[in-house]
C-alpha cells in the first residue's frame, strides 16, 4: 500500500499550482519603479583586438543613460574562478583574467564589448546598432588539439599557452597503468567525443541590479540555483561589496541544469550599473544570447583503454582527455573534467589500476562548466562504450562482463580516491533486465527485420557521486569554497513550521518534498510546513543546488534543525507533564510520558514556546527557532542499471528508441512521483546528446547553432514511453535520511545505452561498426552502415 | 566556404576589365546595392541591403581592389558590417582570358560570415553564398552586354543599355 503521507508518499507538487496556471515568479516578472535596461553589444568575431569604440552616436540617441565599456571596469575585479586545479607536476593551472566587460580584446563570439542603458530595451537594442567597434579580426583557435600545438595563436597573450593544465590521475599510478596495459593479455582501445552541449533552460537568463542610497545596499535578482554564492562571488570578488550589503534573489527559476549555477558578467553587471546611475537596471537574455552566453557542456575528446585477462577481468584503464574550458574559466569550470570526471573512472567496477590525464584547453568559444551531470556524463560513456566494445572483441556477453567485474564488497576503496559506501550492482542489473524484458528481445527483433527495421539492444551500468560534498575533501583538492548546506527551522507559536533552506528549488520540487519530512519526523501533515529558498536576506548562508545534493545534503541538514527543535519541543513538553525530557516520546505529533497515558499536543508546546507563562525559562530560552549546518562526510553513489533498444531504419539511418528502462538505487526515496520525474528529465536530456544534440563551431570560431533551427533539443516524440523503477534501495550510509541524489542520474546513465544500442544494431546485421560519436544522426549512422 | 566558375561575356577583354574597375557597373552588379562610391585606386565603399534566411540587414563596408595585373585578372576584396546581424566578408579573384566569342571571365570566389548571419543562417549560407557570385557575374555580363535581345532580363531594358553605353563610353 503506496503511503499517502510523509517520506515515501507521492504527494502532487505543491509548486506545481502556480507554475501550470501562469502564476509563478520568475526573474522577469520582477519590474522595479524608474528601472532602465540594458542591450550588450557583443562580439562577432571569435578573436580580435578592439581598435575603438565609438559610443557618440549611440549616446546621443532617445532614451539613452548610460554607456559603458570595458574601460569602466578597470578598477573592478573580474568574474572569479571558484575551483583551481593542480597539474601533474604540482602547478596551478594557467587563469586569465576574465573581465566584466571586454578590455583589448574579444575571445569569443559572444564576448560582451559594450552595454547600452537606456528607458526602454527597444531604446536601448536601437542605441546599440548606432554604436560601432572597430576589431581587428585575428586568427581562431577552435580545434583542441591544433590549440595546444606549437606556435597556435593564444587566446590569451599572458598565459603561456593555451592549456590550461595537464593533469594526471592518480599521478603515482602512471607507471603501474602503463605496465599492465603493456602486459595484459588483451587491450581494447576507443577514441571518442563526448558532443558538445547547450544547457537550453526554458527560462533565459535575467537580471535585475537595484541600489538604495539611503543605505548604501544593492540588490541582484537573479536566474541562480545558489544566491549566497553569487552574493559571495560577486560581492567580494568582484565589485567589493560586503554581504551585508549586498542581497542576492532567486525567485522561481525555469531550469537550470548547472547552467545557473556560475556568476556571470551580466549579473555584476546590473548590480554595478544600478549603483552609477542610481535607478535599477534589467537584462533580459534574448534566446540568442543565451546560445552563445549561458555555459557551455561536456565537450571532450578522448582515449580510454581497458585492459583485461583472459577471463575479461578488468586489469587497468588508462585515459587521456582533451577538454574544452572555452575563452574563459567559468565559475567551477576546471573541477569538471578533473576530480568530477577522474574520480568515477572506476564506475561499478574493480579494476585495480587507473590513470586519468585530462588537458584542459583554452579556445576562442563560450566558457564550458557543469551541465547535468557535470564530468560524471563524461566518464561513464567512455567507460561504458569501451567495456561493449571489449565484450564483443572478446566474445564476452556484454552483461557476463559486467557482472564479473562488478564491486560487490562495500564499503569499497577505488584506485581514484573515492570510498563507495554501499551499493548493489547485481541487483540494478537484474531489476533492469526484468523491466526491460530482454527476454523477449529476440521475438521483438525478429518482427522489426519483418518489418524492415534493425533492432538492437544496449546495456550499461553507471555510478555517480552525489551529495556534493565534504568541505575538507573538496578544499584539498582545489575548490575555493565550502560545500555544506543549512536550514533554519522556524516554527511558529500556533504550531506551522517554516524551513528556510540555502537549497534552491529550480524544478526539483523541494517545497513538497522537504515538508514531507518534517511531517515525518514531527507526526504532523505536510500542510503545516512551508519552505522558503532563494533570498540571501531570509535564508541562512547555503550553497545552493547542484550536483544531486539538495536532499542529501541539504535536507540533512533540515533533519539537524528539526532534531533540535524536537529536543528542545520534549524539554517543553516535560515541564508541561512534569515528567522527565528523557522519558518523554513524540509520535503523530503527540508528546507523551512513556508507560502513561500522559500527553500534550505539538500545539501545546509550541504556543507555550512563545507564550511561556508557565514554563522552565531558568533552563531553556523562549522560542523554537533552530539551525543547522551540514557537512556531508562523504558523497552519495547513487548507481544503476540502463537499457534502450532501438530501431534503425536501414534506408536513412534513423534511429528510433523504441524502449528505455531505467533501474536506478538511489538508497531511501522521500517523493517516488517526483524521483520519476526527475529521471525522465534526466533521460530526455541524455537522449537529446544522443541522438540529436550538437553545438557546432565552424573554423573561424563562429557558432553555427545558435537557434532551435539548427540546434536539436528533444521533442516528446523523440523518446519512448519510460520504464523506471527504483525499488532497489541500499540506503546511504552516512547521511540521516539514506538518500542519494536522482537529479543528474538519467542524464549520466543514458547516453552509452543509446550508443550501445545502435552499434548492437549494426552489428547484429553485419556491419562491423565499433563506434559512432554523437550525436547518432541519420546521417551518420548511415555513413557508419554504410563503411 | 570557396566556390568557383566562369562565363563568357561577348565584349573584348579591355572593356570587361574597364568594367570591373567602375563603380556604376560594380554597384550594377553587386546585389542589392544601394550606394557605390569610390574608385578602384582608392577603394569602393558600398551600402548593400541583404536578406539571409530570417536575418535582413543593411551592411556597410569597403571593396579593395588588388593583385593587379592589367588587363588579366584582379582580386576584389570587400567586408560588410550588418549591425547587430554580424557581417559578411568575401573576396573574388577574376582572370580574364580572350576568346572567339569575347572574353572568359574565371572567378574564384571565398566568403565567410559571422555573427547572427552565422548563427542563423548556418543551414543556408553555403547556397545563399554561391546564389550571390551568381548572381553577381550574372548581373555584371548583362551590365556589359546590354540586355538579352528578347528583353527577358530582370532588369528594364534602357537601363541596362544606358549601363552598356556608360562603360563603353
Amino acid at each position: 500500500m503506496p503511503k499517502d503521507h510523509g517520506i515515501g508518499a507521492s504527494n502532487k507538487r505543491r509548486e506545481d499550482v502556480r507554475f501550470l496556471t501562469g502564476r509563478g515568479k520568475y526573474t522577469d516578472d520582477i519590474n522595479l519603479a524608474g528601472q532602465a535596461y540594458v542591450h550588450f553589444v557583443r562580439s562577432d568575431v571569435a578573436h580580435g583586438t578592439i581598435n575603438k569604440i565609438y559610443t557618440t552616436a549611440a549616446a546621443a540617441a532617445d532614451g539613452v543613460v548610460g554607456i559603458f565599456t570595458g574601460a569602466d571596469f578597470e578598477g573592478v575585479g573580474g568574474l572569479p574562478c571558484g575551483w583551481q586545479v593542480t597539474d601533474r607536476h604540482g602547478n596551478p593551472m594557467q587563469e586569465p583574467p576574465h573581465p566584466v566587460l571586454a578590455q583589448g580584446k574579444v575571445r569569443h563570439v559572444g564576448d560582451p564589448i559594450a552595454a547600452v542603458v537606456a528607458t526602454s530595451y527597444e531604446a536601448a537594442r536601437d542605441a546599440a546598432a548606432l554604436l560601432d567597434v572597430d576589431i581587428a579580426e585575428l586568427p581562431a583557435v577552435v580545434d583542441m588539439k591544433a590549440a595546444v600545438a606549437d606556435g597556435a595563436t593564444k587566446v590569451h597573450d599572458e598565459l603561456e599557452s593555451n592549456l590550461c593544465y595537464d593533469w594526471g590521475f592518480v599521478e603515482e599510478n602512471r607507471d603501474a597503468v602503463d605496465t599492465a596495459i603493456k602486459n595484459a593479455h588483451h587491450v581494447t582501445t576507443l577514441e571518442l567525443v563526448n558532443n558538445r552541449l547547450i544547457p537550453n533552460a526554458m527560462e533565459p537568463r535575467v537580471a535585475v541590479g537595484a541600489y538604495d542610497p539611503t543605505n548604501d545596499e544593492s540588490t541582484l535578482y537573479t536566474t541562480s540555483q545558489n544566491p549566497h554564492v553569487i552574493r559571495l562571488l560577486m560581492g567580494a570578488f568582484v565589485l567589493g561589496i560586503p554581504e551585508h550589503k549586498l542581497r542576492v534573489v532567486a525567485p522561481d527559476v525555469g531550469g537550470g541544469f548547472g547552467s545557473k549555477i556560475f556568476h556571470y558578467a551580466e549579473e555584476a553587471f546590473c548590480t554595478f550599473a544600478a549603483k552609477q546611475l542610481k535607478m535599477p537596471v534589467k537584462w533580459t537574455a534574448q534566446r540568442s544570447e543565451s546560445f552563445m552566453t549561458d555555459a557551455h557542456g561536456r565537450d571532450h575528446v578522448t582515449k580510454i583503454e581497458l585492459a583485461l585477462d583472459a577471463e575479461g577481468h578488468f586489469q587497468a584503464i588508462r585515459t587521456e582527455t582533451y577538454a574544452n574550458m572555452g575563452a574563459y574559466l567559468s565559475t567551477f569550470a576546471p573541477s569538471v573534467p578533473t576530480w568530477l570526471h577522474g574520480t568515477l573512472m572506476a564506475g561499478n567496477y574493480k579494476t585495480p589500476l587507473i590513470y586519468v590525464n585530462v588537458k584542459a584547453v583554452f579556445t576562442n568559444t563560450v566558457p564550458v562548466d557543469a551541465y547535468r551531470g557535470a564530468g560524471r556524463p563524461e566518464a561513464t560513456f567512455q567507460l561504458e562504450r569501451v567495456i561493449d566494445v571489449a565484450a564483443r572483441e572478446m566474445g564476452i556477453d556484454p552483461v557476463e562482463l559486467r557482472r564479473k567485474n562488478f564491486v560487490t564488497e562495500f564499503p569499497y576503496a577505488t584506485p581514484v580516491a573515492v570510498e563507495y559506501d554501499t551499493g548493489d550492482y547485481n541487483a540494478v542489473m537484474d531489476k533492469a533486465l526484468e523491466i526491460a524484458d530482454v527476454a523477449g528481445f529476440d521475438a521483438r527483433a525478429a518482427a522489426s527485420q519483418a518489418a524492415g527495421k534493425w533492432r538492437g539492444l544496449g546495456i550499461n551500468t553507471y555510478i555517480e557521486a552525489c551529495g556534493i560534498a565534504p568541505s575538507a575533501l573538496v578544499g584539498q583538492l582545489g575548490a575555493r569554497a565550502g560545500l555544506y548546506e543549512s536550514a533554519t527551522v522556524r516554527v511558529n507559536a500556533t504550531g506551522g513550521l517554516v524551513v528556510m533552506t540555502g537549497s534552491h528549488s529550480h524544478g526539483q520540487g523541494h517545497e513538497t518534498a522537504f515538508p514531507q519530512v518534517i511531517a515525518e519526523m514531527i507526526g504532523i501533515d505536510e500542510s503545516m510546513v512551508e519552505v522558503v529558498h532563494g533570498d540571501t536576506a531570509n535564508t541562512p548562508m547555503g550553497m545552493g543546488t547542484y550536483g544531486s545534493r539538495s536532499l542529501a545534503v541539504g535536507g540533512s541538514a533540515m533533519v539537524r534543525a528539526t532534531e533540535k527543535i524536537i529536543n528542545k519541543a520534549k524539554k517543553i513538553a516535560a515541564h508541561l507533564l512534569e515528567a522527565s525530557a528523557d522519558d518523554i516520546e513524540l509520535k503523530d505529533g503527540q508528546f507523551s510520558v512513556a508507560g502513561t497515558d500522559k500527553s500534550v499536543a505539538w500545539g501545546d508546546v509550541t504556543l507555550a514556546a512563545y507564550v511561556p507563562h508557565n514554563y522552565p525559562l531558568e533552563d531553556i530560552e523562549p522560542g523554537l527557532e533552530e539551525t543547522a549546518f551540514y557537512d556531508p562526510s562523504n558523497f552519495t553513489y547513487p548507481a544503476g542499471a540502463y537499457i534502450c533498444e532501438v530501431e534503425v531504419d536501414p534506408d536513412t539511418g534513423k534511429v528510433t528508441i523504441d524502449r528505455f528502462s531505467a533501474a536506478d538505487d538511489f538508497g531511501n526515496v522521500v517523493n517516488p512521483m517526483i524521483v520519476e520525474g526527475q529521471v525522465h528529465g534526466g533521460l530526455a536530456q541524455g537522449i537529446g546528446q544522443a541522438l540529436l544534440e550538437n553545438c557546432a563551431y565552424d573554423e573561424n570560431g563562429q557558432i553555427l547553432s545558435a537557434s532551435y533551427m539548427d540546434y536539436a533539443m528533444p521533442r516528446a516524440d523523440d523518446v519512448p514511453m519510460f520504464s523506471v523503477d527504483h525499488s532497489c534501495q541500499t540506503p546511504c550510509t552516512h547521511n540521516p535520511l539514506g538518500v542519494k541524489g536522482c537529479g543528474e542520474a538519467g542524464a549520466i546513465g543514458s547516453p552509452p545505452a543509446v550508443v550501445n544500442a545502435v552499434v548492437d544494431a549494426l552489428q547484429r546485421n553485419g556491419r562491423d561498426v565499433r563506434h559512432i560519436d554523437m550525436p547518432l544522426s541519420p546521417s551518420r549512422v548511415w555513413s557508419a552502415m554504410n563503411g | 566556404m570557396q566556390m568557383s566558375g566562369e562565363r563568357e561575356i561577348a565584349a573584348d577583354p579591355g572593356v570587361v576589365w574597364a568594367a570591373l574597375l567602375d563603380k556604376d557597373v560594380l554597384k550594377e552588379a553587386v546585389p542589392g546595392c544601394q550606394e557605390m562610391t569610390g574608385s578602384a585606386e582608392d577603394g569602393f565603399e558600398a551600402t548593400v541591403v541583404q536578406k539571409v534566411g530570417p536575418v535582413k540587414a543593411t551592411f556597410k563596408g569597403g571593396v579593395s581592389v588588388s593583385d593587379i595585373v592589367e588587363g588579366e585578372s584582379l582580386t576584389l576584396s570587400g567586408e560588410g558590417k550588418g549591425g547587430p546581424a554580424g557581417f559578411a566578408k568575401g573576396g573574388a579573384k577574376v582572370r580574364l582570358e580572350p576568346v572567339e566569342a569575347g572574353t572568359k571571365l574565371i572567378y574564384d570566389v571565398e566568403a565567410k560570415v559571422g555573427g547572427k548571419l552565422a548563427q542563423l543562417g548556418s543551414r543556408i549560407i553555403d547556397g545563399f553564398a554561391k546564389k550571390m557570385a551568381d548572381q553577381f557575374f550574372e548581373r555584371f555580363q548583362v551590365a556589359v552586354e546590354g540586355p538579352p535581345e528578347d528583353g527577358g532580363g530582370e532588369e528594364p531594358a534602357e537601363k541596362k543599355g544606358w549601363l552598356k553605353r556608360l562603360v563603353k563610353s
